[in-house]
């Protein structure tokens, strides 16, 4: 049943995914700019050179025609050909996505780290001052901009203390503890930036969740049992809590996404964030296309994971 | 012009040059003297054909190596690594990492020979008479990095696959109308059409750098795009190629057979890219954690501050870039078949010579400088500065509100009840636009104030960058359509010669809606006289005199308000302390790299 289940959702992940590829390609050939505008404004190019290049790549064609030949490519994994640097795209995005994967899911796993016994401790004792301390500071991790704490990180970690590179590099030339404190060094900043803003809001969350369950009669009977409360609060509460919370960060994934293409940019990080950034700043549609595509597929299977979990996790839920 | 001394005592003191009896100092004192500027002096000699002394070699370490790991910041990676696909200079900066042309261009705007054993002279024989033929030597046992010779058939390659139109090359202008011939394996002669004054543009700095046949000539045209060698490239430059990751990173090693001895210093080479302008002067001034950083678009009074830290340092390079204010001369607000701003009209106000006077004595450029720019825009009164052999003397500028409230006045420009003037029931209101960036915002502020209090009505337009400067037909607010009375950017000289630049005043070049506003003349004024100094300076062969055209050109666009220039745009690049680095406004940033090092 539950195969049955996931088939469909795949299945009505397709138009979805058309729809959002439609939309996305209709703004960018609506917006303004050029692959060669740094090309127009230099006098020693003369225009035609210009137009040689925008027929060669097609970018004369009407839209519909243009997305047409996207698609079409797309669906025979033909990721189509940036404009800005003549290489594949998948390429491009392949070369950038590893770093990326390590900064998000290290930074998923901090947040998590935090979350967790915090957002727990602070349900089992409310309004003491661990919760509200840890209330306030959830408060301010999740209102303050990522690209506002990475800065005032570099103010602090680099600039004045002079602690920690601000400049990532994926590349570094050294082997064995030196290779891996290196790459732990650089990475501080752009993953504590995104783990904790990710962090705090997951506090929250989980800080509620305890709290809704922890009431519940069960967790009375299992006290009244003369269960230890440590035993309680993570054989009992903690496991029926963190369904919702699961869920939740599955369902937050594209946001983390988000912040990262900020993180990865003031950080200047070579992920695919900064693929993205860079490529709409020269108006490199197919790079574009296919980063905010990823993107899009990220968001849809993500939501398809946390739907998946839900289920598997609360069996009183049917997949229908 | 203003040259106190005539063709006839200049010519007789440089045969004395060439006979002996004077020193070439000596010449060049006198030139001075004049009021022709040392390396025009130096030029002069050049072209008549009196051996040039080669620009003295400051270059310390005394072996190859050994100066560790040179990092450089670029805040927008390259993004391809093959010097004809180049769509930017950091591109072009990438690929000179590893590619190198037959010479390179100094700061002063003289060649320095790189793959070329000598620079083509008439005395060495290299420049023909008629103009029509420039042979260049070429260094002998350069080897490209895969080992292999590099020889005349590789230049002649460059010619080939450049000048077809599949292979979609962007230095195709640069190739398509000469012919490049090998002599014999170390010798190739350019061929033009006609007399070419400056004959320094194929194989020369960023247009210049050669790949090699061996690896290229399989992807000659519409296969051009499947080669390899693209993204791995193989040069004669001063590092190996190491690996590349499109905006982000580029590598190099050292090259332990590089043509020229005891260079490069570095070891290794590391470019990066991403990130902001603000954060890579940082990365070089505050925290020392890079060597050089590029194009340093930060406001100056930042720079400054960041310089403190006592780990960097900024330098200025002269360039021909000019941040100016153009006049339309045709009517933005009348459409005629089409198109406004069309030639077949004329501005209802600003074809008032009276209105053009008043504005360009409105504009506080010292000020501008002073307040906004700093060391980044130093205020000029001419639109032509650099090389200086091409800077006129003549042309002043001063910001004077008493004296352009005058001239409107004796005009016939009279204040209405608002303040505003007005003659025969036209106001004297104006749109002023340019790109959002803010600086120009600032400058906007400050003409507008002063033009204020001399009764003229500035409206302030600002439009996003990537409007402004894009060719997009549809759109209304492209600089290139001009649909506006006043309009401020940048337009940028990217070769040491002015031909091309002082192209944009040509009534051939006038942007309209047949050439799809393609055209590089947006003011849109024509002048037969300018046109004929153009046709002329196109063939000139004596460099006075046509150095002597391009002024009277300059002069006649600043005198008649055709623009008003406000500041020169230098180049602007922070360097660590020790090293020691030659950046040239006329060839990209690293068009010396194989000459860097650091200062014990």
């Amino acid at each position: 049943m539950s195969r049955q289940y996931i088939i469909r959702r795949l299945l009505i992940a397709i138009p979805s995914l058309l729809g959002i590829s439609l939309v996305l390609f209709t703004i960018l050939a609506l917006a303004p700019g050029d692959p060669f505008e740094e090309l127009a404004t230099n006098p020693a190019v003369p225009p035609e050179v210009r137009a040689a290049l925008r027929a060669k790549f097609g970018l004369d064609d009407p839209v519909w025609a243009r997305y047409l030949h996207w698609i079409t490519a797309m669906l025979q994994g033909d990721w189509g050909f940036s404009f800005v640097s003549r290489m594949d795209v998948d390429t491009l995005i392949l070369q950038r996505l590893p770093v990326t994967l390590i900064v998000i899911g290290s930074s998923q796993i901090i947040a998590i780290l935090v979350a967790l016994p915090v957002g727990v401790l602070a349900a089992t004792r409310p309004y003491s001052l661990f919760d509200q301390v840890a209330n306030t500071f959830a408060f301010i991790g999740f209102s303050l901009p990522t690209f506002f704490t990475g800065l005032l990180f570099i103010l602090v970690f680099s600039i004045q203390l002079d602690w920690l590179p601000f400049v990532y590099r994926a590349d570094i030339d050294a082997t064995g503890w030196q290779f891996y404190w290196e790459h732990i060094k650089q990475a501080i900043m752009p993953v504590m930036v995104l783990g904790l803003f990710q962090g705090a809001s997951l506090v929250r969350y989980v800080r509620s969740s305890v709290l809704d369950v922890i009431k519940l009669d069960y967790v009375t009977t299992a006290r009244s049992k003369g269960i230890g409360e440590r035993k309680v609060i993570t054989k009992h509460v903690v496991r029926n809590a963190l369904i919702p919370v699961v869920t939740l960060v599955a369902l937050q994934m594209p946001i983390v996404f988000g912040g990262a293409i900020v993180t990865e940019q003031i950080f200047r990080v070579p992920g695919i964030g900064s693929l993205l950034i860079s490529a709409m700043l020269a108006n490199d549609t197919p790079v574009v296309m296919a980063v905010t595509f990823v993107f899009a597929c990220l968001v849809v299977l993500f939501n398809l994971i946390a739907d998946i979990l839900y289920g598997w996790l609360d069996p009183r839920i049917a997949f229908r | 012009m203003g040259f106190d001394m005539n063709e006839h005592e200049l010519r007789g003191l440089i045969g004395k040059v060439k006979i002996g009896k004077l020193s070439r100092r000596g010449f060049v004192q006198r030139m001075m003297a004049v009021g022709i500027a040392a390396p025009f002096a130096t030029q002069l000699l050049v072209h008549s054909g009196v051996a040039m002394a080669q620009a003295k070699d400051t270059y310390a370490p005394t072996k190859r190596g050994g100066g560790g790991i040179l990092k450089v910041l670029w805040w927008q990676g390259p993004t391809l690594l093959n010097p004809h696909f180049a769509v930017g200079t950091k591109d072009q900066d990438g690929s000179r990492l590893f590619y190198e042309p037959l010479a390179g261009w100094d700061p002063n705007g003289e060649l320095k020979p790189k793959l070329a054993a000598t620079i083509p002279t008439r005395e060495n024989g290299g420049l023909s008479a008629d103009g029509k033929t420039v042979t260049w030597k070429l260094k002998q046992d350069v080897k490209w990095h895969d080992g292999k010779p590099f020889t005349a058939a590789d230049v002649v390659f460059n010619w080939e696959y450049a000048r077809d139109p599949a292979t979609a090359a962007v230095t195709i202008a640069t190739y398509k109308d000469v012919v490049i011939e090998k002599i014999d394996p170390y010798t190739v002669v350019v061929k033009f059409a006609k007399a070419a004054p400056f004959w320094a543009d194929a194989l020369v700095g960023t247009r210049g750098m050669l790949i090699p046949k061996h690896l290229f000539q399989d992807y000659m045209g519409g296969k051009s795009r499947e080669a390899p060698t693209n993204l791995a490239p193989v040069g004669t430059g001063p590092y190996l190629f190491k690996d590349f990751k499109p905006g982000d990173l580029v590598r190099g090693t050292i090259n332990p057979n590089y043509h020229q001895a005891n260079k490069p210093y570095f070891d290794a080479i590391e470019m990066k890219g991403g990130g902001d302008a603000v954060s890579a002067a940082r990365a070089v001034l505050q925290t020392g954690e890079f060597d050089f950083a590029w194009n340093m678009q930060v406001e100056d009074e930042i720079l400054a501050r960041l310089e403190k830290s006592g780990k960097g340092r900024v330098e200025v390079t002269p360039t021909g870039n000019i941040e100016h204010i153009q006049l339309n001369t045709t009517d933005p607000w009348v459409e005629v078949d089409g198109e406004r701003s069309s030639i077949k009209t004329k501005h209802p106000i600003l074809s008032d010579p009276a209105v053009r006077q008043a504005l360009s004595v409105l504009v506080d450029k010292d000020s501008i400088e002073k307040h906004i720019y700093g060391r980044t825009g130093p205020a000029t009164p001419n639109f032509l500065n650099n090389p200086e052999r091409f800077r006129s003397k003549t042309m002043k500028f001063e910001f004077n509100i008493d004296k352009a409230a005058d001239i409107l006045e004796k005009a016939g420009w009279k204040k209405g009840s608002d303040g505003i003037r007005e003659k025969g029931g036209k106001k004297l209101k104006l749109v002023y636009q340019t790109s959002i960036n803010q600086p120009r915002q600032k400058t906007q502020a400050i003409v507008k104030q002063a033009a204020q209090k001399a009764g003229i009505d500035l409206e302030l337009k600002s439009v996003t960058a990537s409007v402004f400067f894009s060719s997009d037909v549809a759109n209304p607010d492209t600089y290139t359509k001009f649909y506006c009375d006043l309009q401020m950017y940048t337009t940028t000289m990217s070769q040491p010669d002015p031909q091309l630049f002082m192209n944009q005043f040509n009534s051939w070049e006038v942007a309209t809606k047949a050439n799809k506003w393609q055209g590089r003349n947006i003011t849109r004024w024509q002048n037969a006289e300018y046109d004929k100094l153009f046709r002329e300076t196109e063939s000139e062969l004596d460099p006075v005199k046509r150095a002597a055209l391009f002024i009277k050109m300059n002069d006649m666009v600043v005198g008649d308000q055709v623009v008003i220039p406000v500041v020169m745009r230098p180049g602007v690049a922070a360097l660590g302390n020790n090293l020691v680095a030659t950046i040239s406004g006329w060839d990209n940033n690293t068009w010396d790299l194989s000459d860097w090092y650091k200062k014990a």
